[in-house]
Formats: C-alpha cells, sequence, structure tokens
C-alpha cells in the first residue's frame, strides 16, 4: 500500500525486536471472538488515478454547466488561486492544533491575523479563532449571552436563516433555554413592535441577522436601545460576510456572529466553513472557542500562543464555556489570505459590484410582467420577489435552460407561497442575469 | 550535542511581522473582472445611514508580499510532512494528497447545498458511500454525517441516547464518564442536559465492572467510554459491561477517537457499543489544517437510527438518492446543511484508497506503538502494563527525581527535530508522556525517536538544565504564557499617533 512506508521484511524484524512471533499476538488483548475472521467488505483498493476518475464521474453528476441564483446563506465568490497555494502547504496542512507554540508559530500569528480582520470587519473588540460555522456560532452567541445575563429566554428573528434556527433549538432544548421567535414587518425588517411586547425582563438576548435571511439590511440601533433598556443583549448574525466592505459595521451588537464562508471558501456543498464570535473586551471571559494572543518569551522576543484556555473543556471539563475542541483553522487561515488579498480596496469593490449586480437583477426582474419585489427595505446582494404562480414550477423550468433558480422560501416560511429569494454576487456576468429574466418570462407565459 | 541530534539541524528561517504592519495606501494584491452592469450609487441604494467608506486599517499589500508573508509564517510550523508527530489521542497520519485534489474538483466544491437533488446525484452518492462504508466499519446499523467535529458528534450521539429514553417516558438524570476521558466528554454531557458522574478507574487503568455493577442505577442514561482506553489500552470488559447498562436500560456510547487501533480488527457494534462518533480527521487522515476543520460522523444501533439529525439521505426509486427532512423524532439539526461534506469526501478518498486493506495501517499503528514501548521502556517509566495497543502511556517518573518533568522531555524533544506526544494526559497517569506514532512512520523515523528519546533520558540525569531550558532552536523561546492570559492582547492595532503617544 503506498501510503504505508515498510517492507514486509522490517515488519518482521520489527516483531522479533518486540518478541512476538506474529501480529496477531499485538492484538491478543481482544478476545478471540470479537476479533473480525474476515476482510471487511470495503470497496477499493484504488490507484490514485482511479481515485480521481471515482470523483471525477461523481462530479459529472453534479450541476456542472449551470448558472446559480442561489444564496441563502451559502454564496459564490471569486477566490484568488494563491488562497489554495498557500492553505495546501503541509506545514499549515498537517499540523495540529498549536498547543506546542515554539513550533506552531505559523498557525498561531495567522490566528492572530485573522482575529484582527474579523475585529476590523465586525466593528468589535474581540474574536475568537473560528467556530464550526455561521450556525453554531449563532447559538454559541446565545450561550453566551444566558451566561452574562443569568437569564434564559431568547428572542430569535424568524428572518435568522431557518437552519441557524433548528441549531439554536436543537442546543436549547436540553439546557433550559426558551426561545420565542419575533415576525417580520411588512417591509421584512424585524417587527419592533412585536419586539417590544415581547421584552421582559427574563430576556438575555434577542438574535437577529443583518443582512437577514429575505436579504434585507436590519437597522440595528434602535433594536439595541430597546434590547438594552430591558437589560438584554444584542447578538447579530451575519451570513454574508461581504456586506461588511460596504454595510456599518455591527457596533451595536454586543455579540456578532458570522460565518466566513464568503471569505476564500467554496460553496462545497454545505461545509466546511468558518464560523465566528465576537464581541466587547468585558465579554472575553465569557466567549466560546479558541483565542490566540501576543506574548513574549524571556528574551523579549513578541509570539503568540493559545490564551484563556481557562475557559475550555481540556482545563474545566464538565464547567467549561463550551464543548467545543476544535476551531476551523484552515477555513479561518484561507480566509486571513482571502481577505489580505482583496486588501481594503479589493474588498469595498467586490461589495460594490455585489450590490451594483443585485440592483441591476431587480431591475431586470422587475421587468417581466407579473414580478414584484416583495420588501422594500434596503438589500445587499440578495433580494425577495414574489412571482404570479409557484416558485417550484418556474424553477423547474428553468432547469431546461441550465438555471439553477432561486431560493424557495415556502419552504421554511409557509405564508411565503409564492416568494423566492434572489442571490446575484460578483460571479454573476450581465448575460447570465439577462438570460435568466428571459427565462422567467418565458416560464411564466407558460400555460399552467 | 550535535552529533546525537541526527533528524534536525539549523537553518535559518526569516523574520516577518504582522501583515498590518507591511501595509500602505493604495497598493493591493488582486483585480476584479470590471463591471459589466451601470454602477450604482451606495448611498443611494443603501441609504446613507447604512453606508460604509471603507474597513479602517484594512491590510494594503501586493500579491508578492502576500505569498511571501504566509509562506515565512508556515517555515515556522512543524507538520506531519515534516516528519513523526507523536501527539497520543490526535492520531496525526499521512494526508493523502489527491484527498485535497478530489476535493477541490469542479463539480465537488463548486456545488450548492440548495441545490436541486437531481443535481447533486454525485454529492449523495459520495455521502452514501461513505455512510456504507461507515456502517461496514463500525458494525453499525445506522449513521449521520452532519457532526462537523468529534466534540459535537458526541453531543449528537448523547442527544440521540437523550431521544430514546425520553421516548421511553424519561430522559434520566446522569452519565457516567471514566476518569481516564477526554475533556470534551463532561463538557458535552452537561449541554446535553445531562449531570456527570465520574467514574474511578481500576488499578489496572480499566474500567471497574464490579464497581460499575453498583453505579448503574435506573439514573444512568448512558456510560461514555473510550475503547482503547486513553491508556492505549483495550478495554477487555467492553461486552460485560454493555451487558451491565442494557440490563437496566441504559446504553454504551463509545468515543471513537481510537479507532486508529481497531479498524478492520473488531467492530464495536459486535463489541455491545449502541453508538459512538468517528473522528474522521483521525483514523481517516482529513488533514488536522492546524486545528480544524474536522468531521464527527455519528454511527448507532437500530434502536436510536428514527432520532437522527435531519436531513436523513434515503433511496428512491431506480437508485436516485434524496434527502429528506421530515422526520417527527428528530433530535433536529447540529449544523446548517449536510455537515462537514470536503472533510467527507476526503475520509471516502482515503477509505477507497486503502479497502479491506485498512487493516494493514492498523496493525502497522500497533506494530509501531509496540516498538516503541519495546525500546523506550526501562529508560521511561510505564505506570500500567498492560499490552497497548496504537498508542503508549509513560510517565515522567524517573525524571522527576531530577527536576524533569513531562513537559520538559517534549520541549526537548523539538530540538531532536520533532513533534512533542501529548503531556500531562490522561489525568489518571501523574505526568505522562502519550505516545501515538501512527502507521505513517517508517522503522526508521520510529529508531530516530526511540534514539531521540533514550538521548534526552540521559540528558535529564546528567544535565537536567539542559532539558529544562528548552527548546533551544526555535525562533522562541518558551513564551510567557501567564502573562497572555493576564493581560490578552488578541489583537492587532495601529499605534497611536505620535501626539498622543506623547501624552
Amino acid at each position: 500500500m503506498r501510503y504505508l512506508p515498510k517492507s514486509p521484511t522490517e515488519r518482521q524484524d520489527m516483531l522479533a525486536a518486540i518478541g512476538v512471533k506474529s501480529i496477531d499476538d499485538l492484538f491478543a488483548s481482544i478476545p478471540e471472538r470479537y476479533r473480525l475472521r474476515e476482510a471487511l467488505q470495503l470497496p477499493g483498493p484504488l490507484s490514485e488515478a482511479e481515485v480521481i476518475d471515482f470523483f471525477k464521474a461523481r462530479a459529472s453528476e453534479n450541476s456542472v454547466g449551470y448558472t446559480s441564483f442561489l444564496g441563502a446563506g451559502v454564496y459564490h465568490h471569486l477566490r484568488s488561486v494563491v488562497t489554495d497555494a498557500i492553505i495546501q502547504r503541509g506545514e499549515f496542512l498537517t499540523s495540529y492544533t498549536p498547543y506546542q507554540a515554539e513550533i506552531s508559530q505559523g498557525t498561531l500569528q495567522a490566528i492572530f491575523e485573522f482575529q484582527t480582520l474579523m475585529c476590523q470587519l465586525t466593528g468589535q473588540e474581540v474574536a475568537n479563532a473560528s467556530m464550526y460555522d455561521g450556525s453554531t456560532a449563532a447559538t454559541e452567541a446565545v450561550l453566551m449571552a444566558e451566561r452574562l445575563t443569568g437569564r434564559s429566554r431568547v428572542l430569535v428573528a424568524r428572518s435568522v436563516h431557518p437552519e441557524y434556527r433548528e441549531v439554536l433549538k436543537t442546543y436549547a432544548r436540553n439546557s433550559g433555554l426558551r426561545v420565542d421567535e419575533i415576525p417580520y414587518a411588512a417591509n421584512g425588517t424585524l417587527d419592533r413592535q412585536a419586539l417590544q411586547s415581547a421584552l421582559k425582563d427574563d430576556v438575555a438576548v434577542l438574535l437577529v441577522q443583518s443582512p437577514n435571511f429575505f436579504g434585507v439590511i436590519e437597522s440595528l440601533a434602535p433594536l439595541a436601545e430597546a434590547v438594552h433598556a430591558s437589560g438584554a443583549l444584542l447578538a447579530v448574525a451575519i451570513t454574508e460576510g461581504l456586506s461588511l466592505g460596504l454595510l456599518k459595521p455591527p457596533c451595536e451588537a454586543d455579540i456578532v456572529a458570522l460565518e466566513a464562508q464568503s471569505f476564500g471558501l467554496p460553496p462545497s456543498y454545505g461545509g466546511p466553513f468558518a464560523g465566528v464570535v465576537a464581541s466587547k473586551e468585558k465579554f472575553v471571559r465569557q466567549m466560546p472557542g479558541r483565542l490566540a494572543g501576543q506574548t513574549a518569551d524571556a528574551e523579549g522576543r513578541r509570539g503568540f500562543c493559545l490564551t484563556l484556555a481557562t475557559r475550555e473543556q481540556h482545563i474545566r471539563r464538565e464547567k467549561a464555556t463550551s464543548n467545543i475542541c476544535t476551531n476551523q483553522a484552515l477555513c479561518a487561515l484561507a480566509a486571513t489570505v482571502h481577505l489580505t488579498l482583496l486588501g481594503k480596496e479589493g474588498l469595498r469593490e467586490m461589495a460594490h459590484q455585489n450590490l451594483c449586480k443585485a440592483q441591476f437583477a431587480l431591475a431586470e426582474l422587475e421587468k417581466v410582467p407579473g414580478m414584484r419585489r416583495a420588501f422594500d427595505a434596503p438589500f445587499f446582494n440578495e433580494f425577495t420577489v414574489e412571482l404570479p404562480r409557484s416558485v417550484k414550477l418556474v424553477n423547474a423550468y428553468l432547469l431546461r435552460d441550465k438555471i439553477v433558480g432561486p431560493f424557495v422560501l415556502g419552504q421554511p416560511y409557509p405564508e411565503l407561497t409564492k416568494h423566492a429569494l434572489v442571490c446575484v454576487t460578483e460571479t454573476t456576468p450581465r448575460t447570465e442575469i439577462e438570460r435568466f429574466a428571459a427565462s422567467l418570462r418565458k416560464a411564466l407565459e407558460q400555460p399552467l | 550535542m550535535a552529533d546525537k541530534i541526527k533528524k534536525a539541524t539549523r537553518h535559518t528561517n526569516q523574520n516577518e511581522g504582522l501583515i498590518f504592519e507591511k501595509s500602505s495606501p493604495g497598493k493591493r494584491a488582486f483585480d476584479l473582472p470590471p463591471l459589466d452592469v451601470p454602477a450604482t450609487d451606495p448611498a443611494k441604494a443603501l441609504g446613507a445611514h447604512y453606508r460604509r467608506d471603507g474597513v479602517e486599517d484594512f491590510p494594503e499589500v501586493s500579491e508578492i508580499e502576500v505569498i511571501r508573508h504566509f509562506t515565512r509564517l508556515s517555515t515556522w510550523n512543524y507538520a506531519i510532512d515534516l516528519g513523526m508527530y507523536p501527539l497520543g489521542s490526535c492520531t496525526m497520519k499521512y494526508n493523502p494528497r489527491v484527498n485535497e485534489f478530489v476535493a477541490r474538483l469542479d463539480g465537488i466544491a463548486t456545488e450548492h447545498p440548495y441545490q436541486p437533488q437531481e443535481l447533486s446525484q454525485g454529492c449523495l452518492k459520495i455521502l452514501r458511500l461513505l455512510e456504507q462504508c461507515l456502517l461496514e466499519i463500525t458494525g453499525m446499523d445506522a449513521v449521520t454525517l452532519q457532526p462537523a467535529a468529534g466534540a459535537q458528534g458526541e453531543l449528537t450521539g448523547l442527544l440521540l441516547i437523550r431521544a430514546h429514553h425520553t421516548k421511553n417516558g424519561n430522559p434520566r438524570k446522569k452519565v457516567l464518564i471514566p476518569d481516564s476521558a477526554h475533556g470534551t466528554n463532561p463538557a458535552t454531557a452537561v449541554i446535553a442536559g445531562y449531570e456527570v458522574e465520574n467514574i474511578k478507574s481500576g488499578s489496572n487503568g480499566q474500567v471497574d465492572v464490579a464497581a460499575l455493577r453498583d453505579l448503574v442505577t435506573p439514573d444512568v442514561a448512558a456510560l461514555m467510554i473510550t475503547n482503547p482506553s486513553t491508556l492505549g489500552v483495550f478495554e477487555q470488559h467492553i461486552p460485560e459491561i454493555a451487558e451491565i447498562l442494557h440490563a437496566k436500560g441504559a446504553l454504551l456510547y463509545m468515543d471513537g477517537a481510537n479507532m486508529n487501533a481497531l479498524t478492520g480488527i473488531t467492530r464495536p457494534g459486535d463489541l455491545g457499543v449502541d453508538v459512538m462518533h468517528i473522528n474522521l480527521h483521525k483514523t481517516f487522515s482529513t488533514p488536522h489544517g492546524g486545528g480544524g476543520p474536522g468531521a464527527g460522523p455519528v454511527a448507532m444501533k437500530k434502536l436510536l437510527e428514527a432520532y437522527r439529525p435531519f436531513p436523513i439521505l434515503v433511496e428512491r426509486e431506480a437508485g436516485r438518492l434524496a434527502l429528506e427532512s421530515v422526520r417527527p423524532d428528530s433530535i433536529g439539526k447540529v449544523k446548517a446543511f449536510t455537515g462537514n461534506f470536503g472533510v467527507l469526501v476526503r475520509a471516502l478518498a482515503y477509505i477507497l484508497a486503502y479497502g479491506p486493506g485498512v487493516r494493514q495501517a492498523t496493525e502497522d499503528a500497533v506494530l509501531n506503538a509496540n516498538y516503541i514501548r519495546k525500546h523506550l521502556e526501562g529508560a521511561y517509566d510505564l505506570p500500567y502494563s498492560l499490552p497497548s495497543m496504537h498508542e503508549v502511556v509513560f510517565s515522567d517518573a524517573h525524571q522527576r527525581k531530577n527536576g524533569v518533568n513531562t513537559m520538559d522531555i517534549a520541549k526537548r524533544l523539538i530540538d531532536y527535530g520533532f513533534h512533542p506526544y501529548t503531556t500531562a494526559f490522561p489525568l489518571i497517569v501523574h505526568g505522562a508522556l502519550m505516545i501515538e506514532p501512527t502507521e505513517s512512520e517508517s522503522r526508521e523515523e520510529c529508531d530516530l525517536f526511540i534514539d531521540a528519546m533514550r538521548s534526552i533520558a540521559e540528558e535529564a540525569a546528567r544535565n537536567p538544565e539542559l532539558v529544562k531550558t528548552a527548546p533551544h532552536t526555535t525562533r522562541v523561546g518558551r513564551l510567557d504564557e501567564t502573562g497572555a492570559a493576564r493581560k490578552p492582547v488578541l489583537r492587532w492595532k495601529p499605534l497611536p499617533p505620535r501626539s498622543e503617544a506623547a501624552d
């Protein structure tokens, strides 16, 4: 086997050195009747070429050749080849969590830079070294707020990503948290009146998303004011990190839960991505996840190490702030490289292109008879439209033109029966937007 | 000294500041294709209230500076690609490059989780085949690929157990956890809504079966066991332990962190385990990447199947695969979308490369651990003499007499060109040295490691100061971790303007 660096003779010599006759002797502690007598029924072994052929064949059964208007928490963005070249360096790819700081300074400094970039983007004072993804970061943000306030009721906007809300419910179910949902208003933003009447002195946190699941930007200042007045915290989830290149950062938030997928990570059928929790300095000891900090050695040389580990499971065991052990270090590194490549100007330009293309797409779609914009609050690169007929049927028609249509909102929001969430990024050429509008027009002209 | 250190030599590496310190306004490393639609004024489209002028202090550098910056940083890391990385319990094995290649293919990396399922059959087939392989390897009946890492797998497993008990009328109160367990076990049990009862290991480091019999009351939901234990020893009484639990309606959870000792040799499902997680980033070689991403699928017996997180992969007519979300008894979702798909792709690529031959990897891993044990016995104290599987745990008892502890030895190992083993774990061994070589090490590399460890044992006896002040060859020495925690500096900040600084 090509991955195993031993010849049969070497194996024999090593067994002799140990003082056993056969390899089976080393497994003698496993009761005989539980040892497998036959080989596992697994496909393979495959050569490298065959492995590649297998996955190429699977790839060809997917959506290659289609243009997609899907976003909804996972975005297609340009990525430089530099990012993959860097994160595939063996020193980054094949190293462990940087517990041995002296020989992990590369990873540690990169994490420190990642934390800095995340603070700059979100307008927060501290950010962790990343968590599994946006959905678990949002959940951890809520649990953090519970610890900080000592209160156990959670308000979650219905316009938060439906899967994020599902994950939160799973975690909340057994930790004594009560989760109540706050509806959205006619313009797609959080219903402030509903919020006011739900805000009692048992509320730990309000979790909103901005831009929210309908693509609409929430006005955070009045929400923060209302929430703080009742002694609760404001947590803001961000699924489209690129929006921060053009939008005011959520400084009013006490905790930010960001999905960093848009920063150089491919959609990859849903993962791996990287979530981030960012917050205020005064809350740092209740933050979940790893943190890298700056320090020095005995000779005063600057270095970095994992710090504040007394919050974590390997020290605190059942009293830890979270059970999380891993972060998404390589994904966070990809985001660091990507954002460094984009830089100040590139980030702003990419964000601006998204805004322009989405504005253009909306204008094109509004020309199609029967199409209507659903919510009129400002948006970034996603917006909601109402169709004169079932989105599912229309999407089936679009597939014939090799177009993957917009996200069907009727599934998670039964009241939005004919609504679709359209996403356009810098990767969507104008000609494809026009073709999409034309195909939609044709679809709607079809007899029912 | 130089001739003692065979694996490593000094070489120059580059200094490099923070990327923010290299920034200069107007530089850039990325160009976008020109905008092909009319430009919109952000203030108009968004309202001036929402508009941002640019992220303050964001880096501005060129492409070559980006490449050099991160390449220089990378050279400050140790990695499996450089040599043996014997971190016990972490299974640092070779990460095949072809796995990286296939995970990045167009049609794999490019796929969106919400695209129509008829356009995702390739992704779903990958998931299906991985499920089948993991069921065969573990001897279980059902699996979920959703958990993002081992700790999330543990949580999923305990939530399944909770759902099962709840369905039978009572979620129960306690989870039993041996004192040798990973720290994630107790932390997870609390999040799943359980009290933790730590159980003391017997004198041989194994679960004390007689004592366990008394501990399993109708309040106990499950026992979380690691097998092989964190001492690297197979829990011989595991079928009996399962019987004791099952007789009281409790379930047996197995932490699969050490599956690298069992794959192809025995199957947890056959041993009476009800549910377990598998760390794909350990046994199935997906890269650790400096601390993630991982994936922690959970395999289970039939009685837990109905509670799996949704969506569930199902087979429809004519072999079509589909993801189904309507599951009345499901514990819900533990992560958005379908799991860390890119990690799952790499694990399947690894399994396909070996096929049934994966047993040879297990055998070589156990061979290496025992070879190292044989050659270090005597030089280091072996607190438990039970047969080792894939890892061996020594203690620093001999060296402590000279004031040298496991951390000192670990740091000295760095000078010899190795990554340290796991220090001070498991907690039941005072001053533990937990060594897991994996199957990826040649005999030559094992010999170099053995020489290094013996040489350090001699140094500890003759010149303890040398060991206690190690490492001596790294670009930074031991860092002030206490200071880092007392006054945390967790981000870079620009220097204040001169006039302010003078105040």
